[in-house]
């Protein structure tokens, strides 16, 4: 169990294409996989490694993280010592808020030099995966590495943005390039660093005296020859969700019983905020196949490819395919939903229809009614 | 007013299911133990000061309970206590019954100084508001106020029955009756002017014969002094989970498209302990109607007017109908079950068959049991 590390999940600029969705949220808080939002992932996985001090670098439209973080007690981070700690842009220029993150952990420095421990894990809210820290932490010590970036290998990313990565045989970064860089190569990175905190405050430093204030494409990037860089290999489920056809293809990956077995129970649990729901009703009539579905919903239709979040209630009659429709979804009797995503509260009437296309699903906004 | 809820039922005609737990820490309605109907009762009613008396099989009901936090109760100023029984110096004393544990923890309820306490047990499934029952004892300037509802006259021999007068006074309490006159039953909810109670409760403990019961003693002895003694009509949904019949029967009362006790809908919402499991799948053979389904469920058989606790697992070409299958319990393929009640973490193995589509009967697995296939349906299947 790491007990020298604090965790970082940097929500700094983050790659946002997920239009509709992040209109009132932030990419974290996106709701996603039936229950969670997008940072209960990487707040799990630090949480089961052991990380018991986070600090979440909040950026614009953290109302619903506030709300959903609360004091941290469905993480058990609401611990008397270190625990949580919510830490929006201390600026009051708008100039300085759209700066990068380095300056905003600058302007929080104090937060990093109080830390006794003496590793930073920093994270990104949008890599969806459950990942054991520790093993990352034993193989950049065992590297004698001065950062550690965890990759994953894979063909087809299902329409999620990375940065890609290209290691030497001994697992040195060779070369690293933001997304819409020309480099051909299958191993993206996930965007979690480990580091010794005095080196990223070194970075911190001596990249903003040099005018430089982003942590990956200025001060990592600019030293792969420099520093000792290597890369980890993540080998389980990854969804890299940041853009709407990425939401899409890796909700439509949960279908898969082997993911849901993975990524919810291993290494461990997978927490979010609680909600006391009931139990689902299934009612006579409803029909339901290779569906995720969560507390609360009443079924009396007919349910298919499909993810239901709480609350969700599915009319008579009415035929849900490939759709992902969030919290206390309200589909009217006789309704056809096709390769669409339904934002929470949203309600659509009786005997509509309505199909995303082929390629693109049909996203509705939070609280509209169709 | 401050409440004291009686948790410490050993529940024996539960069987296996109680084994190794209290029976207010049984499991019902999906994701819910039986407790947290009350305790939930109590968070909606505003009750903010809850003495829990366990005794039986404490061990998972005290870690369930933790500080209240589920149910509002982890307050500095009042909130839930604990009240398993001590050792004073004088020597200790399990409770000898309902009575006897309200009477060890006076010292407890004397620290709230409170006018009303309200007795209930953590036995009962019902959605009830004690404040409203307050201002009916208040309204009648009653001393003694005894929630109450109709039933069957053949089913009130398994309760306390009252006889009612004039402005609902009660004449006469008769603790489980052979032949029951009156219909109208104790539900085990009780208001007390605490002052009163508490000059029965030391009556009751000087008496040498008595049982120390609420039903038994102290109820009859309040009658004969002509304390005043009144009932409050309760409407609605009530029942006593004490048995594998009941227990079963109130499973199949959440169903149905009006279902008599419905677990949805925003306003009293029942509380329990958080579970942390992702949303139930449901594979592409499977199929599910007339049933509630919880969270960390894999379903790939056919389930029809069931109830599936979180973390239960129904393999390919199971069939289960009217059967309540709690939290964790692994149900494997080409399983049949009918009218059957499996008890957490068991597992029934694939092609085993329990119960019968023509029996009333309740098929029981135990807690962890695991169940296999008998040889003898082994043989007639191979031939």
């Amino acid at each position: 169990m790491i007990n020298k590390a604090m965790g970082v999940v940097n929500l700094i600029h983050e790659t946002d294409e997920l239009e509709g969705l992040t209109s009132y949220r932030c990419p974290a808080t996106v709701p996603f996989g039936a229950r969670y939002r997008l940072i209960d992932f990487t707040l799990s996985s630090m949480v089961n490694s052991g990380i018991h001090k986070v600090a979440v670098f909040a950026h614009t439209k953290y109302r619903s993280l506030m709300d959903h973080l609360g004091s941290g007690r469905p993480w058990d981070l609401h611990t008397r010592q270190s625990g949580l700690f919510i830490l929006p842009p201390a600026s009051d220029s708008i100039q300085e808020l759209s700066r990068g993150d380095l300056f905003h952990f600058y302007q929080h420095r104090d937060y990093f030099q109080r830390c006794k421990l003496e590793y930073v894990v920093v994270t990104r809210s949008q890599m969806v995966c459950n990942i054991d820290l520790d093993a990352v932490l034993d193989y950049h010590e065992q590297m004698n590495a001065d950062v550690t970036v965890v990759c994953k290998q894979q063909a087809d990313m299902l329409g999620g943005k990375t940065r890609k990565v290209e290691l030497a045989s001994d697992g040195r970064v060779v070369q690293m390039q933001d997304h819409f860089g020309n480099m051909d190569s299958s191993l993206h990175s996930m965007e979690i660093y480990v580091m010794k905190k005095d080196l990223l405050m070194d970075l911190v430093q001596t990249s903003l005296a040099q005018g430089q204030d982003h942590l990956v494409r200025h001060a990592i990037l600019s030293r792969l020859d420099s520093l000792r860089i290597y890369g980890y290999l993540y080998e389980g489920f990854l969804g890299v969700v940041n853009t709407v056809e990425s939401y899409y293809r890796t909700s439509m990956e949960l279908l898969r019983p082997e993911v849901w077995r993975e990524l919810f129970f291993q290494p461990g649990s997978v927490y979010t905020k609680t909600k006391d729901e009931p139990p689902t009703r299934y009612l006579e009539g409803a029909m339901t196949g290779n569906s995720l579905i969560a507390n609360g919903c009443r079924i009396e239709g007919t349910v298919i490819n499909s993810v239901l979040f709480r609350g969700v209630h599915v009319g008579k009659g009415a035929v849900i395919r490939n759709s992902i429709v969030m919290q206390n979804g309200t589909i009217g009797a006789g309704t056809r939903l096709d390769r669409v995503i339904l934002d929470k509260e949203s309600s659509v009437e009786a005997d509509r229809d309505i199909r995303g296309a082929e390629s693109m699903p049909f996203v509705s906004g939070k609280r509209k009614t169709i | 007013m401050i409440a004291m809820l009686l948790a410490g039922g050993e529940g024996k005609r539960l069987g296996v299911l109680t084994k190794d737990l209290a029976k207010p820490a049984v499991h019902f309605g999906g994701k819910y133990r039986i407790i947290d109907f009350t305790l939930s009762n109590c968070m909606h009613s505003g009750i903010d000061t809850v003495g829990v008396l366990t005794q039986y099989q404490p061990l998972e009901l005290n870690r369930y309970l933790g500080i209240g936090s589920p149910w509002g109760l982890d307050r500095s100023d009042g909130g839930m206590a604990v009240l398993p029984p001590y050792v004073k110096s004088k020597g200790g004393d399990w409770y000898k019954g309902t009575a006897n544990a309200i009477y060890q923890n006076m010292g407890f309820i004397d620290r709230y100084e409170p006018e009303y306490v309200l007795v209930i047990s953590g036995d009962h499934i019902y959605k009830m508001d004690y404040e409203k029952m307050l201002e009916h004892h208040k309204e009648l300037g009653a001393d003694v106020t005894i929630a109450g509802l109709e039933v069957e006259l053949k089913e009130a021999s398994r309760f306390g029955t009252m006889h009612i007068g004039e402005n609902c006074r009660v004449t006469d309490f008769e603790e489980k009756p052979k032949h029951p006159v009156s219909n109208v039953v104790s539900m085990g909810v009780y208001i007390f002017s605490w002052k009163v109670l508490q000059k029965y409760l030391i009556l009751d403990e000087g008496d040498r014969k008595s049982s120390h019961d609420f039903g038994k003693d102290i109820i009859p002895r309040m009658l004969e002094d002509d304390i005043r003694l009144h009932m409050y009509p309760f409407k609605g949904y009530w029942k006593d989970v004490g048995t594998i019949d009941s227990l079963w029967e109130a499973h199949m009362d959440l169903l149905g498209a009006e279902p008599q006790l419905d677990l949805g809908g925003d306003e009293w919402r029942i509380y329990s302990a958080r579970h942390n499991r992702p949303a139930h799948y449901v594979s592409p053979e499977a199929s599910i109607s007339d049933s509630l389904v919880t969270e960390g469920c894999v379903v790939e058989g056919v389930v029809e007017r069931s109830v599936l606790f979180h973390g239960v697992e129904v393999g390919a070409g199971s069939f289960i109908r009217e059967s309540v299958i709690m939290p964790g319990a692994i149900i494997g393929e080409g399983v049949k079950l009918y009218r059957a009640i499996v008890g957490e973490g068991a597992v029934i193995e694939p092609g085993v068959v329990m119960g019968s589509p023509d029996s009333p009967d309740i098929a029981v697995v135990g807690s962890d049991e695991k169940i296999s296939r008998s040889p003898k349906l082994q043989e007639v299947e191979q031939p």
